[in-house]
């Protein structure tokens, strides 16, 4: 593997399910009594993180704790970040303490690239800007192969603001890599152009997307990202593209229903789908932890700078 | 000073329908005589020339960014002439978007004084169309032209409204000033910083359609065309403007157009490769798709495209080492122009050198009605003595610019400067080439 | 390439070693607090067969679990060049406070699985008492390990393999020594 998670884009199939496997494991280690291993004491991990964000930051560092390293967190909005310092002379500045590894998540797309190349500690991607969420992709695909125990050939239909989302890139990635038959769908007006060419099927139909879907993943509308009018108001979008129980009639019966989160109810999705039967969404974010101990793991050993 | 006699190059002087082995004699500041055979008398200094080796009319890069005053830090008047004669040019027009803006003769006058005693390359000063850039009122355009501006432009954006480029276009008109524009519907571009497309998309990079470009030239032609002014459209990169200029000069309206090398070299597929999010290839406009890039060196080779300019934006290392998005647009371009224009032009079988002179001073020195371009007898002796067939190495360490931002270190190119004179001094002379000057 | 231990003798082996077992164990609370833990890889196989012929003598189940280390050793992050080894699931699916724990292993070396192997069942409650099994004790401990049950002891040089095959994982029953 690389020294770096940057982006699924770095991965190939096999690395893929090396870590799914790897997660399987892990995930036993939060069912013991004591929820700790050894593997990474004496390793320091520093998660940087320029964007707010409690439920990503927590499941990193429930995860590096588990396997017993030492983890420190710098949230820009305290840190030299407010006092105009580059994110080039934090890192710097970090990497002098010499940390083994950095998680790093920031509002610029390819921040994990620019950190990669000033720093010799690994760097773990945890979101940057529109580009990729590497961590979040993966627990995606652990969950959906625990429902339906493959990837391959499975209609994965995302549904959602997908000109900003990175979680839509590192899922199309990922989903594509392994096989799988995937369906894009927003309003015209966020889809990225050229998005076609990673493979998938582009629609601005809601029904046609979602028909015999067997898996169906809903994008938060990003208002903090938005600049410009992408679409009338957010009854419009939920009456055009919201995922409702009338709308879930058209997937298969057993479909299951994911969201990265955090939701915004009523907008991108209707309450009764969100806590439903079909809704996957909270073993989401459980799974998170196992997938994130399983990337610590793998990225934490080999040899110096590959 | 004794005579020079320059004996044994190849002369390419499209203006006075020259092209082959021609000796060349200056006196003092001036070409005395072209001819072949001449006669070598006692007070002339013979310098063989390495044959193959071309001699033309000095290069006139029409769109460089001096940074002075107030951005020194970057790039001073002096180490930028230093930059524009090691590229091989005897001239550079430099863009008013300095600290203070130059929008009157006081900053016009203070960039002249720097050329003077840096003594080196001529710099001729371009003024703002607007007082300060603003994009509000007209700047004094009469002051501008009497100290020696030679067109006008708000570069960094375009003129504002079309109520404003119009009274620039009749204004400016009075003096002979062709504006300059940069071609860029802002409400389209908002905040994106690369080319909207494939590889923006894929890189989670904010998108700015090359529509954004040819919907404001379509807006400058029109104007030009009402006016009878002279619009020069700056740094294009999309076919679609390449369109419109045709159409414009179709129709005769006074429109003429530049490309940037990088803009007929790379392509948007150097935002992933070989350095993701490499800021040395963030400029405005953005480099393109393989279609834009093709449709400019069409435009090349067809005659569509005027002038070749090389939009010189030299940056702080530090201000280009941060994330993509808060860099700072532009790279450098003096010393790595000639070498991109042989390798990727001429050696490509793109253009001839003749047409190669005609785009680097003949059409320059034509549009800002300045000297230059040819070799006529009595005319300024500024000359560039080219080796097309040079291995060049570029190397930002010898470079001589202050700002060392280039997508180009480390490529291998065939074709570089041996030599530049400027009013029949030699203020550069390149060791590889061994010219003995 | 020597084989040691042919797939009889190896049966017999184990046989022995479950009589041993329950006679060791036999004074105290009954087969229900006797648990076999095989060590991945191939000490799990072993723990079943084990489990088995206790079965056959004493008609009752023995609880058996699997346990992987590989998270707890000791070399892991010092000379890893390339990959990270492959962790594959630790599954013991019952309580292991008070029991009486028969460790079981294929190859006691230099005891340094077994150590991880003690600090993995440490993490997951507080058995009565551990035991050691192994099929093969190969010598040259580096630790002060020493197995409760032996199969067969073979003394080696360092510079040779001991390599356990079984049905199970490899196809076949046989122990040889490389080198």
């Amino acid at each position: 593997m690389k020294k770096d998670l940057l982006g699924i884009g770095d991965l190939t199939s096999d690395e893929i399910y090396l870590i799914l496997d790897t997660t399987e494991a892990m995930r036993e280690i939060g069912q013991r009594p004591i929820k700790k291993v050894p593997t990474l004491r004496g390793k320091t991990i520093v998660n940087l993180f320029y964007e707010p964000s409690t439920r990503t930051r927590t499941s990193f560092e429930i995860a590096e704790k588990r396997l017993s390293a030492d983890t420190l967190n710098i949230a820009a909005t305290t840190s030299s970040a407010q006092k105009g310092e580059t994110l080039a002379d934090t890192a710097l500045n970090i990497e002098a303490m010499a940390p083994d590894m950095i998680v790093l998540r920031h509002a610029s797309s390819g921040a994990g690239h620019l950190l990669s190349r000033l720093c010799k500690s690994r760097i773990i991607n945890a979101g940057d800007g529109m580009h990729e969420h590497p961590t979040q992709a993966l627990l995606d695909a652990f969950t959906i192969r625990e429902h339906k125990k493959r990837l391959e050939g499975l209609k994965v239909t995302i549904v959602g603001d997908l000109l900003h989302s990175r979680v839509l890139r590192s899922n199309v990635l990922l989903l594509t890599t392994l096989g799988a038959e995937v369906w894009v769908c927003g309003p015209a007006t966020l889809l990225p152009p050229g998005i076609e060419r990673l493979g998938v099927h582009v629609s601005t139909a809601i029904d046609e997307a979602v028909a015999d879907a067997d898996v169906i993943m809903m994008l938060r509308i990003q208002q903090e990202r938005m600049h410009g009018a992408f679409f009338p108001s957010t009854r419009e979008y939920f009456n055009t593209f919201g995922m409702t129980r009338a709308r879930l009639a058209h997937a298969k019966p057993d479909v299951i229903i994911m969201h990265p989160g955090p939701m915004n109810r009523g907008v991108e999705i209707a309450s009764d789908v969100a806590d439903g039967p079909y809704s996957v969404i909270l073993e989401q974010v459980a799974n998170g932890v196992a997938v994130r101990m399983a990337v610590l793991y793998l990225l934490a050993g080999g040899a110096e700078g590959d | 000073m004794p005579k020079l006699l320059l004996k044994g190059g190849r002369v390419v002087d499209p203006a006075n329908g020259r092209d082959g082995a021609f000796d060349l004699l200056i006196d003092g500041d001036r070409i005395a005589r072209v001819g072949r055979d001449l006669p070598v008398d006692r007070d002339v200094a013979v310098v063989e020339v390495p044959s193959g080796f071309i001699i033309c009319p000095g290069l006139i890069d029409m769109h460089v960014h001096l940074r002075e005053p107030g951005q020194e830090h970057k790039e001073t008047v002096a180490t930028g002439v230093a930059a524009a004669v090691a590229g091989g040019f005897t001239a550079v027009a430099c863009m008013p978007n300095t600290s203070p803006v130059n929008d009157n003769a006081g900053v016009t006058e203070y960039i002249l004084k720097k050329a003077a005693e840096a003594n080196l390359a001529r710099v001729y000063p371009i003024g703002a169309v607007s007082r300060g850039q603003k994009g509000e009122q007209l700047a004094d355009i009469a002051e501008l032209k009497q100290a020696g501006c030679v067109a006008l432009t708000d570069d960094g954006h375009p003129v504002a409204t079309a109520m404003l480029m119009r009274r620039a276009l009749e204004y400016a008109g009075m003096f002979d000033l062709p504006v300059i524009e940069h071609c860029e519907e802002q409400t389209l571009k908002t905040d994106g910083v690369a080319h909207e497309g494939f590889q923006a998309s894929a890189l989670g990079l904010r998108g700015i359609p090359g529509e954004a470009e040819s919907i404001m030239a379509l807006r400058d032609i029109a104007l030009a065309e009402l006016t009878r002014g002279v619009v020069h459209i700056a740094h294009m990169s999309a076919r679609q403007t390449l369109d419109a200029v045709r159409w414009g000069k179709s129709r005769g309206a006074r429109v003429t157009c530049e490309v940037t090398p990088h803009h007929f070299v790379l392509t948007d597929e150097m935002l992933a490769a070989p350095v993701p999010y490499d800021t040395n290839v963030k400029m405005n406009p953005p480099l393109r798709e393989a279609a834009d890039r093709d449709a400019m060196l069409a435009g090349i080779a067809d005659g569509s495209v005027d002038v070749i300019a090389t939009d010189h934006a030299p940056h702080h290392y530090d201000e280009k080492r941060v994330e993509f998005d808060r860099a700072p647009f532009g790279i450098t371009g003096l010393e790595t122009a000639v070498s991109l224009c042989f390798d990727r032009l001429v050696h490509a079988g793109v253009i001839s050198i003749a047409r190669l002179v005609e785009l680097l001073s003949i059409n320059p020195a034509r549009i800002m009605r300045v000297a230059g371009g040819s070799l006529s007898e009595g005319a300024p002796a500024d000359i560039s003595v080219l080796a097309p067939d040079l291995r060049v190495t570029i190397s930002v360490e010898r470079m001589r610019s202050k700002s060392k931002n280039t997508p180009f270190d480390g490529w291998h190119l065939r074709g570089g400067v041996a030599a530049t004179i400027v009013g029949g001094r030699t203020v550069y002379q390149n060791d590889d080439a061994a010219i003995g000057l | 390439m020597p084989i040691v231990l042919d797939a009889d003798r190896i049966g017999r082996s184990l046989t022995r070693i479950a009589h041993e077992i329950l006679e060791r164990n036999a004074a105290h609370g009954g087969i229900d607090e006797l648990a076999l833990v095989g060590i991945r890889t191939r000490g799990v196989p072993l723990a079943r067969r084990l489990a088995k012929s206790i079965h056959e003598i004493t008609h009752q189940d023995v609880a058996t679990g699997a346990l992987d280390i590989t998270l707890y050793r000791d070399d892991l992050m010092r000379t890893a060049v390339g990959a990270q080894p492959v962790i594959r699931k630790t599954e013991i699916p019952f309580s292991i406070d008070d029991r009486r724990i028969l460790l079981v292993d294929d190859v006691l070396y230099t005891g340094r699985t077994i150590r991880a192997a003690l600090d993995a069942l440490i993490e997951f409650g507080r058995p009565r008492v551990i035991q050691l099994v192994v099929l093969v004790d190969r010598g040259h401990r580096e630790l002060p390990i020493k197995a409760d049950y032996v199969g067969k002891n073979l003394p080696t040089a360092q510079t040779q393999s001991v390599q356990v095959h079984l049905m199970e994982v490899d196809g076949r029953d046989e122990v040889e020594i490389i080198g």
